[in-house]
């Protein structure tokens, strides 16, 4: 018997071996993991960040990339950049959407808080038409649809309580746009496309969106800008609006969380104690696999 | 009827009472499976599992009733109406993260109910029939949750029908028709949503049929329990309310806790990231990866070079744990008292954990091998290990009684609160 174990172990030994065998397949550099406000259980989206990033998307990124799923009035609505209902009318009435009129022809009006925002371009062919044969991602849910593998063991930390973390998509957002350089000396890059570090097979279609002063922020009482006008600025903020627009009920979700797991445990503690007086008078129970009590006998 | 009616002291006080009770004898039997029933004192919390997994059956049936109202099973809109239901519904987004995470953690609670049977060998005489209800409702629930990930209509949904309709078409003769039958047309597109909706809503109700009978066959032979021997006086046993209710209302309350975890501080660890991507027919995921509770059956399915081999293994691998009962050759259930054996059920569980983490790494180089040589190991368990060492083993020495295992050789406690003679086995019952 004690060879047949020993073949088992091997055999599992050596599984877990050969997949070392495993050839390198030049994976793109894991993102540097940047400190997010909204990260963590108490986490909460900065509102100047979040309207910050909405300008950036809304000079840079809108030319190309639509925002199908988010609406204007989401703006003013709680938990998110905290535009007040009369900024979100003024805004929208500066875009035009189209709609049919009663003699069924399509006409032009200025947009209302209930509209989405209008895609940049007509449709997903015209989009590709005008990048390169490949329409650029939307960016509703953009954040959430973007991650890294992390890899054992650290995708057990990431779920678990203090050490948890779901901010792959964000911080290969704010990677990607920091990520621009030269290619490497004897690194092929082929007819069309750009290097860059972090995107996986590092050419990507989309050039460079942002540059150092490229956005004008707002000033402060000494008419110095708030935060630096820097890409590492730009890239932040609009990486955290893209978490806003791509989970717009974050902040109620963590905190109606913690309201649910503290009358979870006060209530599991009643219970337990309901339990020990109830068992108490079948002078109690045991617990877990306890091999070695039922062995001694 | 049933024997667990038989161990029914309900007496109807009411007026109303008695004449309904003897019309249809309904809360007799409610009291007699929920009430009277004697339980093995000995349970651990690996036992209140099974209530664990009807409390998730409640939640996903609720949550999914409600989803359905919101969401639209169509290729075009399905995708949007899943992010509307996150964005626009009131609580929207606690019901879908609920929904998910709840079939993850129904997940979890089967692996460990299952796991928790094969170390106790509950699958033995005389419970093969309960638990081959119990596989029944495993299969039920792999395909309910294989079609559930695909309404969202994302990369991942789309990708993975396209996956698992594929190699379903790869069964001899009537495979094709099969697949086209799935498909509704000749690929996966808008007639698979609306039928996967379809089969989605169907089958959590054939999982609560069968679970009525799974709960009904155990009130036949009653619980097996962590001695593996039959309760044999009324000592042994402590009746069902209030001991194992209130115990079992504590475990579902604190594995509420795990779940409200997922729901609201990692909704989408258990997911994918491409999920979040809409479905889109001509571009491929680089990689194609289920659900993690079908990981070990996807690396099965991948470690067989050839298409029929590796389909025929991996549903293999489900179906071959029906066979248990008649593999497993010990006279002796528990793996408590079954020294060799329990050395073994600890690798084959490492081995099935391992073959998890192999499904979810691409099908190349080590991984492959890694990936057959597991699952040899894991037919070898049932095949060769399960009935020879049950052959070669000598068990360790049995405990009297259940209450032994409780109190030690020859103490006493006080009563169970059981009616003498209402705990026997029934099969020493009359």
């Amino acid at each position: 018997m004690r060879i047949a174990l020993l073949a088992a172990a091997g055999l599992l030994a050596a599984a877990l071996g050969s997949t070392s065998l495993r050839a390198e397949d030049g994976h793109a550099p894991n993102p540097p993991r940047e400190k997010w406000s909204f990260a963590g259980m108490f986490g909460r989206f900065d509102q100047a960040q979040l309207q910050r990033g909405f300008q950036v998307y809304k000079e840079v990124c809108a030319n190309c990339h639509s925002m199908r799923l988010v609406a204007f009035r989401n703006l003013a609505e709680a938990g998110g950049p905290g535009f007040s209902a009369a900024q979100v009318k003024a805004l929208a009435e500066t875009y035009s959407v189209k709609e049919l009129d009663d003699s069924g022809s399509e006409k032009e009006r200025a947009a209302r808080p209930a509209d989405r925002f209008p895609p940049p371009f007509p449709n997903d062919k015209a989009a590709a038409a005008a990048n390169g044969g490949k329409a650029p991602p939307d960016f509703s849910v953009l954040a959430k649809a973007r991650t890294y593998e992390r890899g054992f063991p650290w995708f057990v930390f990431d779920a678990l309580p203090f050490t948890g973390y779901s901010e792959q998509g964000v911080d290969y957002i704010h990677a990607l746009l920091t990520g621009y350089e030269d290619a490497p000396k004897g690194f092929e890059m082929p007819g069309s496309g750009y290097y860059n570090k972090y995107y996986p097979g590092h050419v990507i279609a989309m050039p460079n969106p942002l540059s150092e002063g490229q956005i004008t922020y707002p000033k402060n009482d000494k008419g110095e800008p708030v935060v630096p006008e820097t890409v590492e600025q730009y890239s932040h903020d609009v990486a955290a609006f893209m978490a806003w627009a791509a989970e717009p009920h974050m902040m109620a979700r963590k905190a109606l969380g913690l309201r649910v797991i503290l009358f979870l445990i006060v209530l599991a503690g009643l219970l337990y104690y309901v339990k020990k007086q109830i068992w108490k008078k079948v002078g109690g129970e045991v617990h877990g696999l306890q091999p070695e009590l039922h062995k001694t006998y | 009827m049933s024997s667990a009616h038989a161990t029914s002291t309900y007496v109807p006080k009411s007026h109303i009472a008695k004449w309904f009770e003897s019309r249809l004898p309904l809360v007799g039997l409610v009291h007699s499976s929920f009430v009277a029933f004697p339980v093995p004192r000995n349970l651990n919390y690996f036992y209140t599992f099974g209530a664990i997994l009807i409390a998730f059956l409640g939640i996903q049936i609720i949550t999914g009733v409600w989803l359905a109202m919101h969401y639209d099973p169509s290729a075009a809109n399905a995708f949007e109406s899943v992010e509307h239901i996150m964005r626009d519904v009131n609580y929207g987004w606690l019901l879908r993260y609920a929904h998910a995470n709840g079939a993850s953690m129904f997940f979890v609670a089967v692996y460990v109910h299952i796991f928790r049977n094969l170390y106790y060998g509950s699958y033995k005489a005389p419970r093969e029939v309960l638990y081959l209800l119990g596989v029944i409702i495993y299969l039920l629930m792999m395909a309910t949750a294989f079609l559930g990930y695909t309404l969202p209509w994302g990369q991942m949904s789309f990708w993975g029908a396209t996956v698992i309709t594929n190699i379903l078409a790869a069964i001899p003769v009537v495979g094709d028709t099969i697949q086209s039958l799935l498909w509704g047309g000749y690929s996966v597109g808008n007639p698979t949503v609306n039928r996967f909706f379809s089969l989605h809503f169907l089958l959590p109700w054939m999982i609560a049929g069968v679970v009525v009978l799974h709960v009904w066959a155990l009130h036949v032979t009653g619980q097996n329990n962590p001695a593996g021997i039959p309760i044999k006086s009324s000592k042994d046993a402590v009746p069902f309310t209030p001991y194992a209710t209130i115990k079992d209302v504590f475990a579902v309350v604190v594995f509420m806790i795990l779940f409200a975890w997922f729901i609201f501080y990692q909704p989408n660890y258990l997911g994918h990231a491409d999920n979040y991507v809409p479905a889109n027919p001509s571009v491929t995921p680089a990689h194609i990866v289920p659900e993690w509770y079908f990981l070990p059956f996807y690396a099965i399915l991948r470690a067989v070079p050839d298409k029929l081999g590796g389909v025929v293994l991996m549903f293999g691998a489900v179906l071959i744990l029906a066979f248990a009962p008649w593999l497993d050759t010990s006279r002796v259930r528990s793996c408590n008292y079954r020294p060799v054996y329990r050395i073994f059920f600890w690798v084959f569980t490492a081995n099935a954990i391992i073959l998890g983490w192999l499904g979810a790494k691409p099908p190349e180089g080590g991984y492959v091998i890694a990936s057959q040589i597991c699952t040899a190991y894991y037919f070898a368990h049932f095949l060769i290990v399960m009935p020879l060492v049950g052959l070669f083993e000598t068990p360790d020495r049995l405990p009297g009684s259940i209450l032994e295992t409780v109190t030690g050789p020859g103490k006493q406690l006080s009563g169970s609160g059981m009616p003498a003679g209402a705990a026997a086995e029934p099969a020493k019952r009359a």
